[in-house]
């Protein structure tokens, strides 16, 4: 738009546009059109020009090599298979196996932080330790865990070493009774450090004043942990337990990269990968990414009201915090004052 | 203040709820750190053992030696593991820089001027921020068959550069604390837009820029989806994607398979141990976004 009011005036007057050029006005323009052309060229070539072109090709039957001109038109269809094939919507089901998952993982983390935000030995160690698997790619972590859960191999030596007898195992990602489990076990391994992280960081951030007040009035580290830390990192973890159903809706990696997907493992991005790129149905796999770009966008707006909902909650309770901190200052001011003033005496 | 706290701790190391909480707290800690080695470990341990050895002993069994590098050699060998690191640095700092560039560019646009169509296009990021990436490259196939970006680095990276949200909002956020008095005074001495980006905002915002290569750095050094889908050729194998080499037939060489993977985790162990203050709070920061 900037640029057509720039042809515009050069049209008009173009003796002039060297002189609006080097106007305030003009800088401001062209640094604008200058800075986000670049960006949003990528934005639409990237984002909005193939998410366009999924919802055209969803009404479509098509393959990637199919010529524009002979691809069959095929209206709902696509759509009403997503909802009636078993291989698809049913594998939505399986979501439900990462959503526990990801509820395990936040509460380890939490648990985790909390005992190392308190001082101990080696705490630094542990911390990157359990943060590390965070930092190995995909393909990686799919190769050490198809050796870890391998017949006889690391996991079922362990469990030996604790007195269990390899008969009464089970294959851990053919058996389907609990592969689905041994894949979301891989994905809380990898993820559960960085949200330790993540709620360290959000401790840390608390006053540290507020535990020296505590200790000194008695507090245990669970009355701590009740009263001090888990009011002010509520936000954060609430956050984290609505994206990780919008995450385990989506979940891809783990079961990609371990079991590819089979013996009932193949959630729903797995069998819609599989149905574009290697059975080449364009238009079922766009129809089944629309499906659930609208379930995510749904539970996006949910998830924006029930903000709403709790923010209305958290200003008074900010509030009294602030009060709590202003308090607490004050009186350690009159402590100080009152010390002071023994000194002198 | 400072004695009241230490004779506290001091007294609670005798009470029993407190020793029972410490053993508590340093057996998770053990147990959990446990788990989250074992998996790497038990590779390392294999990957040292020779052919012979691995189809011999348990799994768990130490290597006869330590010095047995000959897996390692022959993983890298195999699946062209040097020409994969240097495609990977290529990708790496070209898409650093690059997204860098446009970011804070975006950003110090978004942030500093009032336009028509601000609040539409920070929208438009935001709901990109949405879409699931897997997703999306049913279509960006399409398209980037058709750009004939596929089975090029500079198609790949274009793309990589341009499916990246998060680090713009860092640098959004990370504007709005610094105070427009500067641009103000700046502007008053007779300096361009063009001056005050590159020469006040750019080293302002260095902490941003840390964090987001941070973020970005790990998720481009490890993305292997999109790399395997559009750098097909062996020789334009990125590290993550060199690993696919160990599919198929050599599926079951474990002590090689595990040489692999070790050493493609080698570079972020490094770069862990060397930086973990800036990528723990590198993740912290990256996660205030939501």
């Amino acid at each position: 738009m900037a640029a057509t009011v720039a042809k515009v005036k050069k049209e008009k007057k173009p003796f002039h546009f060297m002189q609006w050029a080097k106007s305030r006005k003009g800088q401001q323009v062209l640094i604008c059109v200058a800075f986000m052309v670049i960006p949003l060229l990528l934005l639409f070539t990237f984002t909005y020009l193939p998410f366009g072109e999924m919802v055209r090709f969803s009404f479509y039957d098509m393959k990637y090599s199919t010529p524009a001109d002979k691809r069959e038109f095929v209206g709902w269809e696509n759509y009403i298979d997503v909802f009636r094939r078993d291989d698809c919507f049913g594998a939505l089901k399986l979501s439900l196996y990462y959503v526990v998952g990801a509820l395990i993982q936040l509460a380890l983390a939490l648990y985790l932080a909390t005992i190392l935000s308190f001082k101990v030995k080696g705490g630094n160690f542990f911390k990157g330790l359990m943060f590390f698997p965070y930092l190995i790619s995909g393909i990686a972590i799919g190769f050490i865990f198809k050796f870890f859960y391998t017949r006889g191999f690391v996991f079922d030596t362990v469990l030996q070493w604790l007195g269990f007898e390899l008969e009464n195992l089970p294959y851990w990602l053919r058996d389907q009774s609990i592969n689905n489990w041994s894949l979301v076990a891989t994905s809380v391994w990898r993820y559960f450090g960085q949200n330790m992280v993540l709620f360290i960081g959000a401790i840390m951030s608390v006053d540290a004043d507020l535990y020296e007040a505590a200790e000194l009035d008695g507090a245990n580290k669970f009355q701590q942990f009740r009263h001090i830390i888990l009011p002010s990192i509520k936000t954060i973890v609430t956050l984290n337990v609505i994206l990780s159903i919008t995450g385990s809706l989506s979940a891809f990696e783990q079961p990609y990269v371990i079991t590819d997907g089979a013996n009932g493992t193949g959630t729903y991005f797995v069998i819609m990968n599989e149905l574009a790129h290697t059975s080449q149905k364009v238009g079922l796999a766009s129809a089944m990414a629309v499906v659930l770009l609208l379930i995510i966008f749904a539970c996006t707006i949910l998830q924006k009201l029930f903000f709403k909902y709790i923010f209305r909650d958290a200003e008074s309770e900010d509030e009294s915090y602030k009060a709590k901190r202003a308090r607490l200052k004050a009186e350690k001011a009159a402590l100080r004052a009152e010390k002071a003033k023994k000194g002198v005496a | 203040m400072r004695t009241h706290v230490a004779v506290q701790k001091r007294r609670k190391h005798y009470t029993v709820g407190g020793i029972i909480w410490l053993f508590v707290e340093y057996a998770s800690l053990i147990f959990f750190g446990f788990c989250a080695v074992l998996p790497v470990v038990s590779c390392v341990i294999t990957a040292f053992k020779t052919e012979e050895e691995y189809q011999s002993t348990n799994v768990m069994t130490l290597p006869e030696s330590w010095l047995n590098f000959d897996n390692f050699i022959r993983a890298f060998e195999t699946a062209d593991m040097g020409r994969a690191f240097l495609n990977s640095l290529i990708v790496m700092v070209s898409v650093l820089l690059i997204s860098i560039i446009i970011g804070t560019q975006l950003a110090y646009v978004l942030n500093r001027f009032q336009f028509p169509g601000n609040g539409l296009i920070r929208n438009l990021f935001l709901f990109a921020s949405l879409l699931p990436a897997v997703a999306m490259q049913v279509t960006v196939y399409n398209i980037m068959t058709a750009l004939g970006f596929v089975n090029h680095l500079y198609g790949y990276i274009i793309m990589m550069c341009g499916t990246d949200v998060i680090s713009i909002y860092i640098f959004i956020q990370f504007m709005e604390n610094i105070p427009t008095s500067l641009d103000e005074s700046a502007i008053i001495d007779g300096a361009s837009y063009w001056t005050i980006y590159w020469k006040i905002m750019l080293p302002l915002l260095k902490p941003a820029i840390v964090t987001s290569c941070i973020l970005k750095g790990v998720g481009v050094y490890n993305e292997y989806y999109c790399a395997n889908l559009y750098l097909q050729r062996p020789e334009l194998h990125t590290i993550a994607t060199s690993l696919y080499t160990f599919v198929g037939p050599m599926g079951s060489q474990y002590n090689l398979i595990c040489a692999g993977v070790i050493i493609s985790l080698l570079p972020a162990l490094i770069v862990f141990i060397l930086c973990q203050k800036q990528i723990y709070s590198g993740i912290a920061a990256g996660a205030v976004k939501g």
